[in-house]
C-alpha cells in the first residue's frame, strides 16, 4: 500500500514536467502574436468540413476568402507590395473601412542578409507601404499600428532564398475583429 | 486560471536550456601566423597554503597563442621549469629557439589572498623586460592573468594589449515562438560567462559605454523596438528612448555623455542625439530615406552612418552638430554597420556584394576597401580595444556563431557555443587594472 502510493507519487513527478510542458506550448500559443500560425491550424480544420462558397460567418474566419491571406511578400531590400498582394490589402483596407472597431498592427520582417539596425528600420519601411495602403483604401488611422521585427523573427529558418523569401513579408494581425 | 498558476514553474523549465547554454563559449583558432614568435610561458610556481583555483600560467599561454603573433612552447618540450629570474638558464631557451621567456609564481598569502610574481626576459640578450609582483584574490585570479598577457604583450610588439577585456553579446535557444534570447557578458577569452538580461523577445545592438560599466541594447519586450540602458554589476536598468516607430541601433559618445540614435517617431528612421543627463534630443538627419547605425569617430567630432537615400544602403559621414552628409563608401551594393578603429584611421563595415555579405576594412584617407572575413553572412563586427582584432557574427552549420580576425586578416578564431545561437558580439573598453608593483629584483 505504502509503496504504491509512493509509486504513484514517483509517477506523478516523472510526469509533471511534459504535462507542465503542454501547458506552457498552450499558453504560448494563445498569446503568441503570428497570426500566420493561427491561420494554418484554422485553415486545415475548416477547409476539410465545407466548401468555400458556403461559408457562414465572420469573413475574417473564412479559410477560402480573400481575408485569410494575411501575409504581404517583398522583393529583396524592397518595401513595393507587389500587385499580386495589392489586391489582399485592398480587402482588408475594405474590412477596416466597414468594420470600424477593428484593428490591426502590421508586423514588419526581413530577411537575415546584412545588418540588424538595416533591416529594422526596412521591415518598419514596409509595414509603413502596406499602412499607406490601407490609409488610401478607407482604413482610419487609428485601426493600424505599425511595428517592425526586423530580421528577427524568421517565419523560415533556412538559409537561402526559398527561405529568405518567406521571411521579406508584413503580417497583418487583428488586434480586434469588429 | 491554470494557466496562471504554471506559469512560474513554465518560467522555470525555460530557464533549464539557459543554463546549458551559457555554460561555456569556447575559442578555437582556426588559422594562425606562420611568423609568429616563438615564446615560452612556463608554469607558474606554486608556494604557500591552497593551490590556487586557476593556472596562471596556461592562461597567458592560451591568451597568447589566440593573438595569432606568438608560438608558445608545448610545456613537454621544456628543458627546465624555472619560476624565478635567479634560477633560468638562457641556453636551455635558446637551444629550443625561444625568443621571450615568462616565469612566475603564486604565493598564497591568506583565505583566497595571492601574489602573483612574474618576469619577462628577452632570451638572447639575457635581460629582463619585465618585473612585477602582482596582490590579488581568487575572483580576480583569471584578471590577473591577462594582465600579465597585456605586459608581455605590449613588451614584446609595442602595442597595447587587450586580453584583460571583456565581451558581450546575445544568444538565443531554443526554437520559435517560445525562443528565449539572453543578454550575456564574458570575458575576452570566452570564461565567466554572465546572463545580463534574459528575454522572451529579441534583443539586439549591445553598446557598451566608454567606461566599460554600462550597456546600451534595444530591447522587444514590449513588443517593440526600445532601447535599455544597464548597469553591469548591479542590474540596475533604465528605459532610454520608448519613442513612437522605431528605437534602435544606439551609440556611446566618446566621453560617455551623450547616445547617438535611430529614432522614427517623426515618420521614418532619423539619426537623433540624446544627452543622457539633460534628456534633450537633438535631430541629425532630416531625409525620407533610412538613416540608421550612427557611430562616433574616436575624437567625437563626426558620425558615420548607414543610409539607403542613394538607392542602396551605404555609408555617409556627418558632422555631430548636423549638417550636410558625405558618402564614404562607393564599392560593392551593399556597406553598412559601419565601426571605427580606436585610432580613428580606419572603418569596418559589412560589405554586400554579389549576395555575399562579408566584414570589410576600410581606409578612410584612401578609401581601399579589404576583406577580413570570407563566408555569406558575416555581420556586425567589432574592435578589440587596441585595434588589433575585430570580433564579428557569421553563420556556420546553419548556427549563428562569433568568430575573430586580425585586422592584417592573417589570424581567425572561431567562438562556439555549446548551443543555440550566438550573435551581436560588441568588445569591451579596456578593463580595469589591478595594481602593479615593479619587481625591485632585476
Amino acid at each position: 500500500m505504502k509503496s504504491s502510493i509512493t509509486l504513484s507519487a514517483k509517477l506523478l513527478l516523472l510526469m509533471l514536467p511534459a504535462a507542465l510542458l503542454i501547458g506552457c506550448q498552450s499558453t504560448g500559443t494563445k498569446s503568441g502574436e503570428s497570426a500566420a500560425i493561427e491561420d494554418k491550424s484554422s485553415g486545415a480544420a475548416t477547409s476539410a468540413a465545407g466548401d468555400a462558397g458556403t461559408f457562414r460567418g465572420d469573413a475574417l474566419d473564412d479559410p477560402a476568402g480573400v481575408l485569410s491571406k494575411r501575409i504581404v511578400y517583398f522583393a529583396l531590400d524592397s518595401s513595393e507590395v507587389t500587385q499580386e498582394d495589392r489586391a489582399t490589402v485592398s480587402a482588408h483596407a475594405r474590412h477596416l473601412a466597414g468594420n470600424p472597431a477593428a484593428a490591426v498592427t502590421l508586423e514588419g520582417h526581413a530577411d537575415e542578409r546584412g545588418s540588424r539596425e538595416y533591416n529594422l528600420a526596412l521591415g518598419e519601411r514596409r509595414g509603413n507601404a502596406v499602412r499607406q495602403l490601407l490609409l488610401a483604401e478607407g482604413a482610419a488611422t487609428k485601426q493600424i499600428q505599425v511595428v517592425s521585427y526586423g530580421e528577427e523573427k524568421p517565419l523560415a529558418t533556412g538559409h537561402d532564398e526559398g527561405s529568405w523569401q518567406q521571411n521579406r513579408r508584413v503580417e497583418i494581425v487583428y488586434t480586434s475583429r469588429k | 486560471m491554470l494557466n496562471k498558476r504554471f506559469l512560474p514553474l513554465c518560467a522555470l523549465i525555460l530557464w533549464l536550456p539557459l543554463n546549458i547554454a551559457h555554460a561555456a563559449l569556447t575559442i578555437e583558432i582556426t588559422e594562425g601566423v606562420p611568423g609568429a614568435l616563438p615564446i615560452a610561458v612556463v608554469p607558474f610556481g606554486v608556494e604557500g597554503q591552497g593551490a590556487p583555483p586557476e593556472d596562471i600560467g596556461a592562461i597567458v599561454a592560451a591568451d597568447l597563442k589566440r593573438s595569432g603573433r606568438f608560438a608558445p612552447l608545448a610545456e613537454q618540450d621544456m628543458l627546465a621549469r624555472p619560476h624565478e629570474g635567479r634560477e633560468v638558464n638562457f641556453r636551455d631557451w635558446r637551444v629550443l629557439g625561444v625568443e621571450g621567456l615568462a616565469v612566475g609564481k603564486v604565493r598564497a598569502t591568506g583565505a583566497g589572498q595571492y601574489t602573483v610574481q612574474f618576469q619577462l626576459f628577452n632570451v638572447f640578450q639575457a635581460t629582463q623586460l619585465a618585473g612585477y609582483t602582482i596582490p590579488t584574490t581568487n575572483a580576480e585570479l583569471r584578471r590577473t592573468a591577462h594582465q600579465i598577457s597585456d605586459i608581455i604583450y605590449e613588451k614584446l610588439t609595442g602595442e597595447p594589449g587587450a586580453f584583460n577585456t571583456r565581451i558581450a553579446y546575445v544568444t538565443a535557444a531554443g526554437k520559435a515562438p517560445t525562443q528565449i534570447y539572453s543578454l550575456q557578458v564574458a570575458d575576452a577569452d570566452g570564461h565567466n560567462p554572465r546572463t545580463i538580461l534574459n528575454s522572451k523577445q529579441p534583443l539586439l545592438s549591445p553598446a557598451w559605454s566608454p567606461d566599460g560599466t554600462r550597456l546600451a541594447y534595444v530591447s522587444f519586450e514590449n513588443k517593440r523596438a526600445q532601447i535599455y540602458i544597464q548597469e553591469i554589476a548591479s542590474g540596475k536598468r533604465e528605459l532610454i528612448a520608448s519613442y513612437p516607430g522605431l528605437n534602435g541601433a544606439p551609440a556611446w559618445s566618446p566621453d560617455g555623455s551623450r547616445l547617438a540614435l535611430t529614432l522614427s517617431k517623426d515618420g521614418n528612421p532619423e539619426i537623433y542625439v540624446l544627452s543622457l543627463a539633460a534628456k534633450t534630443l537633438q535631430r541629425l538627419t532630416s531625409n525620407p530615406a533610412i538613416d540608421t547605425e550612427p557611430v562616433w569617430s574616436p575624437d567625437g567630432g563626426t558620425l558615420v552612418f548607414t543610409s539607403d537615400r542613394g538607392g542602396r544602403p551605404q555609408l555617409y559621414r556627418m558632422s555631430v552638430n548636423g549638417g550636410a552628409a558625405k558618402r564614404i563608401t562607393f564599392e560593392g551594393d551593399y556597406n553598412a554597420r559601419g565601426v571605427f578603429s580606436p585610432d580613428g584611421n580606419q572603418l569596418a563595415m559589412v560589405h554586400g556584394t554579389g549576395g555575399q555579405y562579408r566584414i570589410a576594412l576600410m581606409e578612410l584617407k584612401t578609401g581601399a576597401l579589404r576583406m577580413l572575413s570570407d563566408r555569406t553572412l558575416d555581420e556586425s563586427p567589432s574592435f578589440a580595444p587596441n585595434g588589433a582584432m575585430i570580433i564579428y557574427a557569421t553563420n556556420e552549420n546553419n548556427r549563428g556563431t562569433l568568430a575573430a580576425v586580425s585586422v592584417d586578416g592573417r589570424v581567425h578564431n572561431r567562438l562556439v557555443l555549446q548551443e543555440g545561437d550566438v550573435r551581436e558580439a560588441v568588445w569591451s573598453p579596456l578593463g580595469r587594472r589591478i595594481m602593479l608593483q615593479p619587481d625591485p629584483k632585476p
